[in-house]
């Protein structure tokens, strides 16, 4: 060896693999506005089209005048469901197994709802066309109230569905009602709150918001009339799947389509299904033969495409005097808006709901959700979730807390008596999950000592008294939030979108000079795959991340995969890079055997290559095997070194976290003050902790957002009156709260490289950690639970309800 | 309609085109000049993607004529970078401080953040947040992007990066 052998260290250092945070690829082009994103687009002769969309929450189309529209110059056609029915488009499937309207067909059934679809030469243009387009409406009664969808005298909303009483999940109850979905065992709950000594009882909302990432929903389609091809640059977070649901609907071979999604400004779950923008825009653009650009605006961003939650959570919980719980049940009533258009594994209408066990060891639990039809936008979507999740922490922690309350005990203190134990995982849950791993134990008593709880709960106990002797007016509240999050959709077994199983998927190309790019289905927004994944690759093979380029999106070169959100590209996509890698691994060492000229099995992995077991000056970098695999590969073994890993993952994984929220509230205001926000997370095996705690901190930023007050609201009448950035809450750095980050670590025994997945946690915990830091502090006064969002007025409200201005 | 002609400085080129009156500066910007990197979130002047700067002011071009930008001095993200192709210190601060995930706010941000350091050398915490207020990030929690700015102010300032202790 001589001095300039690299150390060990310096060799495993230059990969920059796992556990190391690797600054980000993305971020050269990013930050000197290089980026790619859709609306960056212009193509030759491009048209844009633009909605003409309802200003009624419910109303019977009686007709459309485009006439006017046809007359503004640089107006070239004004399509309206009649036009799409030609081409048997005028309603498109949903993923959740229902259909959508695609242009108003008879009728209306929300505010803004998509028209007639005005195309033209420039944006001005199309939007003086939409102004033009006359529509006569009969107004009919709206539905705001979920409570009263399934009323007798409701008004009937969807009459495409009259006299079916079957929907795609079972029964149908009323001509509103969606579906029934119910989950565990019914007699035995009923029979476990008959022993309880202690129940509880809360109807528990969590509101419609809407997961606005800061770049809109868009689109250019372009037909190529002579090739029978139409490309498609869109904003989708899953590329493969539009490209399906287009081949299904619009009966263009799907070889002949190619989708491609480039630099995606943000997702959140927004990005996920199939708007009319993308169906109107490719219509127009087959008869226009020309390329046609969908840009949404915000106020069309926030008020039509998919919102998230609006679920209506009845929770009980039985349990012991002691506090041991002994029985869970709940159940939603789940507001879809107008058309049932959930992004949710095929066979979960409401999503992993049934996750809402949490962390909890509950001997049984009984679940029902019915989903129902109101003159809400359509949607359902996983805002920064996988698939109804942060309904459920939401729904556990609250009524957790709400227990504590009873039984006046401390809520960490009930967390601890509950929690499934580490030596109890895999673990079976009462309503049909098998959690992989896990330490709750003691990743909350990590929480709870380095932020001083006990300390905590002491001041507020002298801040109480003190407000009581009229020597403050500001209360304080301790949010504690455990929660267990179920990511990684999924197994074949039992997760499928529209029948394709959601595995994922990898392809890694070796060129000979050690170099090499790999392709993967899934679809970063802003999570940082180009970094991270090749960090995968880099500890697996040995080749330095900087030397792996990584791509995702066109669906032409990329492998089939699902798509990324649900947080399950690093426990899928994760998994099959892992795979990929270890296939080149495995025939890159038959390779250095050969040119070592020794058996396979004397030869042992080294940070960067393989040597001899015994002789370590005998090896071979993966770099010279590289080489090699073009060059002199053993004979009768294919030159080249490619592999591809589809990757069915074998179980979801299951990542924990424990949260605090320490908060003032002045009462005659309503102001809060988040004093403090410890955010422990366990995520399994960490690939870049850079990237992690930046991930937690969007998440726990949005968390923030949606707990105090961020919403999508609608009037009596059907208006929506949160549909700007002026009316709907968006944190700037003044209002968001400082994050303090932390760990623990336990990986997934089934997982390739033991990661979990963590983009969505925050948002999971977060929400839970804010509502029970208001909640808390409120309590003393008398209160059991108060509504999110906790917004200055309504805790001003909450506090005169509670008489302290007595 | 009757088209304008307009002629500013951006980047430090002469620039000319025939516009609407009703043009926004923003579109002249992404779409006559093809200078994407100027993003639009809203349209409606809350959430800072379009932020540029316009004669010593940081502007948000979505709201604003292109016509109201006549005989102006422009700057976009595209000409922030150092003479020498070279990341600037904003841009070099985002990248070490992962104050940037999908990108989309970015451009405004470092063009606001930009400006805030020639009103602020050395600004605070608080400062800093006030600072870039008028521009919304959905990703980042903006903590990684106040770090972003302080690596950069003291960068500039030739002195030594304090890392907040976390
Ligand atoms: S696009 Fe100009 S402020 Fe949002
Ligand atoms: S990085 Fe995505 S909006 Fe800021």
């Amino acid at each position: 060896m001589n001095d300039m052998t690299p150390t060990r260290e310096q060799r495993e250092a230059k990969l920059e693999g796992m556990g190391c945070k690797r600054k980000r690829v993305e971020d050269i082009r990013f930050t000197q506005g290089r980026g790619n994103y859709v609306d960056d687009l212009k193509l030759p002769g491009m048209l844009h089209g633009d909605f003409v969309r309802s200003p009624h929450a419910h109303a019977r189309v009686k007709s459309i005048n485009g006439d006017e529209a046809l007359k503004v110059p640089g107006v070239l056609a004004v399509i309206t469901a009649e036009t799409l029915k030609t081409v048997n488009l005028a309603w498109m499937p949903t993923l959740a197994g229902d259909v959508q309207m695609v242009l108003a067909d008879g009728k209306v059934l929300f505010q803004n709802q998509e028209v007639a679809f005005v195309v033209a030469t420039d944006r001005y243009a199309a939007d003086d066309g939409i102004n033009k387009v006359v529509v006569e409406y009969e107004p009919l009664p709206p539905l705001i109230d979920p409570f009263k969808a399934m009323d007798k005298d409701a008004p009937v909303l969807r009459e495409d569905l009259a006299g079916k009483m079957t929907g795609a999940h079972g029964p149908r109850k009323h001509h509103n009602h969606i579906f029934e979905w119910t989950v565990g065992d019914k007699d035995l709950t009923d029979a476990a709150f008959k022993k309880a000594d202690v129940t509880i009882k809360e109807m528990l909302s969590y509101h419609r918001t809407h997961p606005s990432p800061l770049e809109t929903c868009q689109c250019v389609c372009s037909f190529d009339k002579i090739k029978g091809e139409l490309s498609i640059w869109g904003t989708f977070q899953a590329p493969h799947v539009i490209r399906t649901v287009v081949a299904l609907i619009a009966k263009i071979p799907e070889h002949k389509i190619h989708v491609i999604s480039p630099d995606i400004g943000g997702g959140f779950g927004n990005k996920v299904g199939a708007y009319p923008g993308y169906i109107c825009a490719a219509v127009a653009s087959i008869v226009t033969g020309k390329p046609v650009k969908w840009v949404e605006d915000r106020i069309e961003n926030l008020t039509a495409t998919s919102f998230a939650r609006d679920y209506h959570m009845t929770t009980e919980i039985a349990a012991t005097k002691e506090g041991k719980v002994t029985g869970l049940r709940v159940h939603v009533l789940a507001d879809h808006g107008a058309f049932d258009a959930c992004a949710d594994p095929s066979k979960w209408p409401a999503g992993f709901f049934n996750i809402v066990t949490g962390s909890y060891d509950f001997p049984t639990a009984h679940l029902s959700v019915d989903g129902v039809y109101t003159t809400k936008a359509p949607g359902g979507v996983a805002y920064r979730c996988s698939f109804r999740v942060t309904e459920a922490a939401y729904c556990i922690e609250r009524g957790m807390d709400i227990l504590a309350q009873k039984l006046g005990m401390d809520p960490a203190e009930l967390r601890l008596k509950n929690f499934i134990k580490a030596e109890q995982f895999p673990y079976h849950s009462a309503l049909g999950w098998e959690y992989d791993s896990g330490d709750y134990h003691t990743a909350m008593r990590k929480m709870m000592e380095t932020v001083d709880y006990a300390g905590l709960r002491k001041e507020q106990a002298e801040k109480r008294a003190a407000f009581k002797r009229g020597e403050t007016r500001e209360i304080m509240g301790l949010g504690v939030s455990f929660f267990t999050e179920i990511v990684g959709a999924g197994p074949s077994k039992n997760c499928d979108i529209l029948g394709i199983a959601m595995f994922d998927s990898c392809e890694i190309r070796m060129h000979p000079t050690g170099a090499g790019i790999a392709r993967v289905g899934s679809k970063s927004q802003g999570q940082g795959h180009e970094t991270t994944w090749a960090q995968i690759i880099a500890t697996e093979i040995g080749i330095p991340a900087d030397d792996i380029m990584i791509e995702e999106g066109n669906t032409d070169t990329a492998p089939y995969g699902l798509g990324t959100y649900g947080s399950r590209s690093t426990p899928v996509a994760g998994a099959a890079i892992a795979m990929a890698a270890r296939k080149i691994k495995a025939k890159a060492q038959m390779i250095a055997a050969y040119k070592l000229e020794v058996h396979e099995g004397d030869l042992e992995w080294d940070i960067d290559g393989f040597r001899v077991k015994g002789l370590p000056e005998k090896s071979m970098s993966m770099k010279d095997i590289c080489w090699a695999a073009y060059n002199s590969v053993p004979p009768g073994m294919e030159p080249g070194l490619e592999a591809v890993s589809y990757y069915d993952p074998p179980n979801m994984t299951y990542p924990f976290g424990a949260y605090i929220c320490v908060m003032n509230i002045d009462v005659d205001t309503g102001v809060y003050k988040v004093r403090r926000f410890y955010a422990l997370d366990d995520c399994g095996t960490r690939i870049n902790p850079m990237i992690i705690e930046g991930q937690v901190h969007g998440g726990l930023t949005e968390a923030f957002a949606i707990a105090m007050g961020q919403e999508i609201r609608y009037d009596d009448d059907g208006n929506v009156v949160t549909g700007s950035f002026m009316d709907f809450f968006m944190p700037t750095a003044v209002e968001t709260p400082h994050w303090e980050t932390d760990f623990t670590v336990t990986p997934s025994p089934h997982h390739p490289i033991g990661a979990k997945g963590v983009g969505e946690s925050p948002n999971v915990g977060g929400v839970p950690a804010f509502s029970n830091a208001v909640n808390d502090a409120f309590s003393f006064l008398g209160s059991t639970h108060i509504q999110m969002p906790h917004d200055f007025w309504r805790n001003w409200k909450a506090a005169k309800n509670l008489g302290v201005f007595a | 309609m009757a088209k304008t002609h307009v002629t500013m400085k951006v980047n430090g080129a002469e620039v000319e085109g025939l516009v609407e009156p009703r043009t926004l500066l923003v579109h002249f910007i992404r779409e006559n000049l093809a200078l994407t990197g100027t993003h639009i979130g809203c349209e409606t002047t809350h959430c800072g993607a379009c932020t540029i700067d316009i004669d010593g002011m940081s502007v948000k071009s979505c709201t604003m004529f292109a016509v109201q930008a006549q005989g102006s001095d422009i700057m976009t993200i595209e000409g922030v970078a150092n003479a020498d192709g070279s990341l600037s210190a904003l841009q070099e601060g985002f990248r070490m401080m992962h104050g940037l995930q999908c990108g989309f706010c970015t451009p405004g941000m470092i063009l606001r953040a930009q400006r805030l350091l020639k009103e602020n050398p050395a600004p605070t915490e608080a400062e800093i947040r006030m600072g870039i207020s008028g521009n919304f990030c959905r990703c980042t929690g903006y903590q990684n992007i106040v770090r972003a700015i302080q690596y950069a102010a003291a960068k500039i300032n030739g002195v030594e990066f304090q890392e907040a202790a976390e």
